[in-house]
């Protein structure tokens, strides 16, 4: 596969509505800019390394301010590593290795002057295997605050009923707030993840594959969740289910073997795919 | 491949023919791990049936109870209490005017001095204690139980044979004689042995206590406790969860590895020559003898502390960097809370090592005789382990029972601290 890091000129204005349906790939320029004016994720030439092996190549794109995007791709594609990329979650493993620029807001987070406690407070992430801690559902929530040093019990418990409202599991859990959160069901443990993570006000949620291990009900939840967190929230969204991305995002990147292929809205990435791989993925054929 | 007729040895018939012979040999293997089991449990049967069986009756002390009369002539010529007098009298004149009047036919100077031996020297201390504590029974007479001596504890507890020629034991036939009129007046009982809990060493089996040896132990283990516990599980700590992994790491890594494994007995000249000799620490001190074991500790501490922080599961980490927290506020929250079953496991047994290790001890002196009972970890002192071996090594009859009572109380100290360790491992385990 041929690196799809260009050094061409960009040919037209960025964004171009409709690509130029030619006998050769079309442009990068169309098929990776669905033109987003002010987007809150920036990530430029990003290149990740575990070791010696390449995981990420040169990938650039923008992601939307209060939309949810979805990375698709087959196995091993570097999805969750780009997703980790965004909150540098990636420093925990020794050997990964970054380059490139990730911006938010317009400042390089990956900087030696990034604060990574506060980036990460300002990135909240959610995990696919559901990760609450061995502590009391009500400690689990206020476990964010408690970091920041907030422990005055009347602000507590209001960011505590606030998340747990937002994450709609209020209603299930108000009884049992000192009960250990390992005990919820694993749709509940997901969404008690989602009400952890925006117990501390993040502009950005990171979701990494958050439904792979749920049964389908509990599923609806969750995508119905994200729907109503859109409102506030940039969300960004792992998933190996291309139904799941359809149904709930706005746009879409395609990715392959660590290089983005396609990147666009989702409506029309899933009608009209530009590239060829894309297509035979969405439909299918491979992966 | 075999197309679909399958390979003939997969039949569901040769399958099933096959199928006896699996099962036989599951249950040989599953008689052979339980055979393991028991025999492993008979030893430990036999070693406690043979130590209890030979110290139980250390636990009980012949007594001879006597009327003694606290003659003030004697103790107080002057009549004055002074309490400098009362302690320098010659209490064992008052066991003797009462044993002398027991057998008023004693006479020869010999036999005298083989029926004043019946009681034991520590009889004496017991009544000058409480004429001390009491000056004003003196002039009174109270039939008082005092210590026997050893000979006649073992008598009693049957440990002399009487059956054998009267040269061949060391108790004589006037002795046993005396002894059972003794016990015919209901004047010989073998009482709980209190002194034993509350003494220290004594070259007279029948006052030898443990207590000095016990809480000699408690000083060392608190001291390898304060010292080896904190620094082996910031050691760990450390190394899993902030060093890079590198050459140096790699040699901290093999070096500790390595430190788990020298004999203790190196640890021991280490000792010697570092905290004796360089440093001119107190010889036969806790204090010492804890920063020996200390570093014979550590190793056996980290090993097992770090395996215990690797085994964190690293969602749980990833949970709580994920919403901003800091390396500290993931380990003391997060994943130390969640080690600590393991890293407690570690330190038990590394500590229950400590506890029954004497071989280092002896290169620092904790092998002296001590009679007193140390206050402090500066105090000459020595421990449970070397006790037992003091004792083992005495050539009275007496200090047989002693030596496996010492063993009792050692495996007691033993139960109790891995009692405390699985209390506390309860209390810190939790599920996720």
């Amino acid at each position: 596969m041929e690196s799809l890091v260009t050094n061409e000129p960009p040919t037209s204005i960025a964004a171009a509505p409709t690509p130029a349906p030619t006998t050769g790939r079309p442009p990068d320029q169309d098929v990776l800019d669905p033109g987003i004016p002010e987007p809150i994720l920036e990530v430029r030439d990003l290149n990740l390394y575990y070791a010696d092996k390449r995981a990420l190549n040169g990938i650039t794109m923008k992601i939307p301010r209060r939309e949810i995007t979805a990375f698709i791709g087959p196995s091993g594609c570097g999805k969750s590593s780009l997703l980790r990329c965004l909150n540098r979650l990636n420093d925990l493993i020794p050997i990964a290795r970054v380059e490139g620029e990730v911006l938010l807001e317009g400042d390089n987070i990956l900087g030696s002057g990034t604060d990574v406690n506060l980036l990460r407070k300002r990135i909240g992430m959610v995990f696919q295997k559901s990760n609450p801690f061995p502590k009391s559902i009500y400690e689990n929530i206020a476990y964010g605050c408690r970091i920041q040093g907030i422990n005055r019990k009347d602000e507590v418990d209001h960011i505590v009923e606030r998340s747990l409202h937002r994450a709609a599991l209020w209603n299930e859990v108000k009884d049992r707030l000192g009960d250990v959160a390992t005990g919820l069901s694993g749709g509940q443990q997901q969404r008690l993840c989602i009400a952890r993570a925006i117990a501390t006000e993040p502009e950005v949620l990171l979701f990494d594959e958050p439904c792979s291990a749920l049964d389908p009900i509990a599923t609806a939840k969750i995508e119905e969740l994200m729907r109503d967190l859109k409102e506030q929230y940039t969300q960004v969204i792992v998933t190996h289910n291309m139904q799941q991305a359809s149904r709930i995002s706005d746009y879409t990147a395609f990715m392959y073997l660590g290089d983005l292929i396609e990147y666009g809205v989702t409506d029309e990435l899933f009608i009209k795919p530009l590239r060829k791989e894309t297509e035979d993925y969405i439909t299918g054929r491979f992966g | 491949m075999t197309g679909p007729q399958g390979h003939p040895a997969l039949t569901t018939e040769a399958v099933a023919a096959r199928l006896k012979g699996r099962y036989r040999s599951e249950r040989r293997f599953r008689l052979a791990c339980l055979a393991a089991v028991v025999l492993a449990l008979s030893f430990l049967a036999a070693l406690f049936a043979s130590i209890v069986g030979k110290g139980h009756s250390a636990f009980r002390q012949t007594h001879v109870a006597l009327d003694i009369h606290f003659d003030a002539e004697t103790i107080d010529p002057t009549g004055e209490r002074d309490p400098e007098t009362l302690a320098s009298a010659n209490y064992n004149t008052l066991v003797r005017a009462a044993l002398s009047e027991l057998f008023p036919g004693v006479t020869s100077r010999s036999e005298k001095r083989q029926l004043y031996g019946l009681i034991s020297g520590g009889a004496a201390f017991d009544l000058q204690d409480m004429v001390m504590a009491d000056p004003s029974i003196l002039g009174e007479t109270r039939r008082l139980w005092l210590l026997s001596s050893d000979d006649a504890d073992m008598l009693v507890k049957g440990h002399i044979p009487r059956d054998v020629p009267e040269a061949e034991r060391r108790v004589s036939d006037f002795e046993i004689g005396w002894l059972d009129a003794l016990d015919d007046r209901g004047r010989v009982e073998r009482r709980f042995n209190t002194r034993f809990f509350t003494s220290g060493d004594s070259r007279e089996p029948e006052m030898a206590g443990i207590w000095g040896a016990a809480k000699g132990s408690l000083y060392t283990m608190l001291v390898t406790l304060l010292l080896s516990f904190p620094l082996g599980v910031a050691t760990a700590v450390y190394l899993e969860e902030f060093a890079p992994r590198n050459r140096i790491t790699d040699l901290i890594e093999v070096n500790i590895n390595n430190l788990a494994a020298v004999p203790s007995i190196v640890f021991g000249l280490l000792g010697l020559a570092v905290f004796l000799n360089f440093f001119h620490m107190p010889r036969s001190a806790p204090l010492v003898g804890g920063l020996v074991l200390s570093l014979m500790t550590l190793p056996r501490i980290i090993i097992p502390a770090r395996a215990a922080l690797t085994a964190v599961p690293p969602s749980i980490r990833e949970a709580a960097y994920g919403l901003g927290a800091s390396p500290m506020q993931v380990i003391f929250h997060h994943v130390l809370p969640l080690a600590l079953p393991g890293i407690l496991t570690g330190t038990i047994l590394g500590m229950s090592q400590a506890l029954g290790e004497s071989a280092p001890l002896l290169m620092i002196g904790m092998v002296a005789f001590i009679v007193d009972v140390p206050q402090g970890i500066v105090d000459p002192s020595t421990v449970l382990p070397v006790q037992i071996y003091l004792w083992a090594d005495s050539a009275e009859r007496a200090f047989v029972e002693k030596t496996s009572a010492a063993i009792i109380v050692l495996l007691g100290f033993l139960i109790l601290m891995n009692l405390g360790a699985v209390i506390l491992r309860r209390r810190a385990e939790r599920s996720w």
